[in-house]
């Protein structure tokens, strides 16, 4: 067993590095601009190649269904992305809003809850001794293996008998269960939250309820926010659980509603326009979210990277 | 297993010492009560861990009894079914089912591909971006990990239109360069799937990879560089050998997600690849047994045997991560 080390955080931002020198005795300037020249040259090209889909996405959603076959991918035609927006709104009764919303409630309602429970038992098994605990902590690590499209079938066998299957529970009650969470929170609130503070909470007095939720939470708020942008994006990926758990297309997530437009685009052709401006639609919230919170992924990435 | 490394900016003042690990954790508080302690323990584990055993060991369990059993339908089919106990016969005729075996063979076949140009890359990044010469490493990275925000689904979706003629830009520039392309065809349908997994897998290993190299002690890539040693000498010398242990999660984490490939070949067989069939990976073979033949007994067994696998992979991936520890 390793012990962890925590880096020295703030010397460690990249922006606080200095750097190492990029010339040594042996270089001449120019062998050093040119390698400079290379090594952005290929992050240049690598990030091309990451952000051409998205921005062919972007593209293809401002055209009408004969520019989308008649023009270059890249060149623009006629301006339809409002007529696109309408169609994709109204289409059905709205059917894409509804698939939003539950999208919105099976990530963010679920991931709320979930990574309130993993950072509860991760601050249990951190703080609090009792039996049998490193054995439990064992089987919560045995959870992280098992891989989760291999329990779906069984899963949805169970909620058919449980009358749970095809309702908004099905895809609810598994988005609950986050055994990585557990494991990440353990590492946080070894990371975060000191002994000491919790003492002195004690001498003063408050229980160990209200020492959780009055002081080890709001000290776990950045592990909470990681884990809730990991249990998020697994929520709203959750296509294979949305497939085999229903089939009443008013619960769908947006995932399987695109999967099921998709389907039909190579017999009717009209639909690309929606699969498309649905995807843009789609991933636009996400794209937003991480760049907005890239801090929290970037830790919890980092507490998963092993030493 | 090793302990992670949580390099994560603390609240000011917090102690960053190396903190104690599970095994040698001391409790907090001898000298508090501990019936308090005990409850409050048990308070905050319990409404996960029955959910846990809901969702996680309940379906294991359920899918260890269904596999032992076969479905007979008694008489016409009218009759409804009989459950007869079939032992181990439903795992032998998983075994035996050419299609059963076939999907891994694909996987195998995906993996000798996926995982080097997937580790290759995302290694060669991180080491560009961690390199000294890297100017907005800020906006390099963020670009990269991009597609890691993008649902595998659509994701898939986007990258299958990018490979449809008619729609695609690509297509249009190979044309126009003079060459031709079907990335259909049986020949390319592998590399155009390894293709849209690399596209959303490559950022997130490459932030894996940096936040690994950020903590290499940058004391030794200076005396390397004192030395006299180049960018790329301390690069392969120095920082990759230092990061073994990520990549080596990296090599697992990727083979576990490999093995339960369902998205991708479920729609390039929807969008008519010749080689894509509707049992190409385990995962879609799993689909098809269950919800296609309605054989839960069949579908159980060769769920099962996946989920084994993808154990037995991670306790081999990490005991050679060890062993290469050990002799670094």
């Amino acid at each position: 067993m390793t012990t962890l080390t925590h880096g020295t955080s703030a010397a460690r931002q990249p922006t606080a590095r200095h750097r190492t020198p990029t010339r040594t005795g042996r270089r001449t300037p120019t062998s050093a601009l040119l390698s400079k020249t290379v090594v952005n040259g290929l992050l240049v090209l690598a990030a091309c190649y990451t952000l051409m889909p998205v921005s062919w996405l972007l593209i293809a959603a401002t055209k009408n269904h004969r520019d989308l076959f008649a023009t270059s991918g890249f060149a623009l035609g006629d301006m339809n992305l409002l007529t696109n927006l309408r169609h994709l709104f109204t289409f059905d009764d709205g059917i894409y809003l509804r698939w939003f919303a539950n999208s919105i409630l099976y990530s963010v309602v679920g991931s709320a809850a979930c990574s309130l429970l993993c950072v509860a038992t991760g601050y249990a098994f951190d703080k609090y001794d009792f039996k049998g605990k490193e054995k439990l902590f064992g089987l919560v690590l045995g959870g992280v293996l098992v891989p989760s499209t291999v329990i779906q079938l069984p899963m949805y066998l169970l909620a058919t008998k449980a009358g749970v299957v095809n309702t908004y529970w099905a895809l609810l009650l598994p988005a609950l269960v986050n055994p990585f969470g557990v494991y990440l929170a353990r590492v946080f609130s070894e990371g975060y939250v000191p002994n000491e503070v919790l003492e002195a909470a004690h001498v003063d007095g408050a229980g160990e309820l209200r020492t959780f939720a009055r002081i080890g939470l709001p000290m776990l708020a950045p592990g909470f926010m990681t884990i809730f942008l990991f249990s998020f994006t697994a929520g709203w990926n959750n296509f294979f659980g949305a497939l085999v758990m229903l089939n009443d297309d008013h619960l769908y997530p947006v995932n399987l509603g695109l999967f099921m437009w998709n389907s039909v685009t190579q017999q009717q052709p009209e639909y690309y326009a929606l699969v498309i401006t649905g995807s843009l639609v789609a991933v636009l919230p996400l794209i937003a979210a991480f760049v907005c919170l890239q801090r929290f992924w970037r830790s919890g990435l980092t507490a998963g990277a092993v030493k | 297993m090793a302990a992670p490394l949580a390099r994560t900016a603390g609240p000011p003042g917090a102690q960053h010492g190396p903190a104690a690990g599970p095994q040698s954790a001391e409790p907090a508080a001898a000298v508090r009560p501990s019936r308090g302690r005990r409850r409050a323990a048990a308070l905050l584990i319990t409404p996960f861990f029955v959910l846990f055993g809901a969702v996680m060991v309940a379906p294991i369990g359920y899918a260890l009894w269904m596999s032992l059993f076969r479905e007979r339908s008694s008489g016409l089919g009218f009759g409804g079914t009989r459950r007869v106990f079939a032992g181990l016969a439903n795992y032998s005729a998983a075994l035996s089912d050419a299609g059963f075996r076939a999907s891994f063979a694909h996987i195998a076949l995906y993996c000798a591909l996926y995982i080097p140009a997937l580790i290759g890359s995302s290694l060669a990044l991180a080491l560009l971006v961690d390199s000294a010469l890297a100017r907005a490493k800020r906006f390099f990275q963020l670009a990269l990990f991009l597609p890691h925000a993008i649902p595998s689904l659509i994701a898939s979706i986007v990258w299958i239109y990018l490979y449809t003629p008619g729609l695609s830009p690509v297509l249009d520039w190979i044309q126009s360069a003079g060459g031709s392309w079907d990335f259909y065809a049986n020949d390319h349908v592998l590399l155009s799937m390894t293709n849209l997994s690399a596209w959303q897998w490559t950022g997130y290993n490459m932030v894996i990879f940096y936040a690994a190299l950020q903590a290499v002690p940058r004391e030794v890539i200076e005396a390397a560089v004192m030395d006299g040693a180049g960018h790329l000498r301390t690069a392969l010398r120095i920082k990759i050998p230092m990061i073994a242990s990520a990549i080596v999660m990296t090599v697992l984490f990727t083979c576990v997600g490999a093995i339960q490939l369902f998205t991708e070949p479920k729609l390039l067989n929807q969008r008519g690849a010749p080689s894509i069939d509707t049992a190409w990976s385990p995962t879609l073979f799993i689909w098809k047994a269950g919800f296609v033949q309605h054989d839960y007994g069949l579908a159980a067994a060769a769920s099962l045997m996946l989920a084994a696998l993808g154990i037995a992979l991670s306790f081999v991936v990490t005991r050679l991560g060890n062993r290469w520890k050990a002799a670094a």
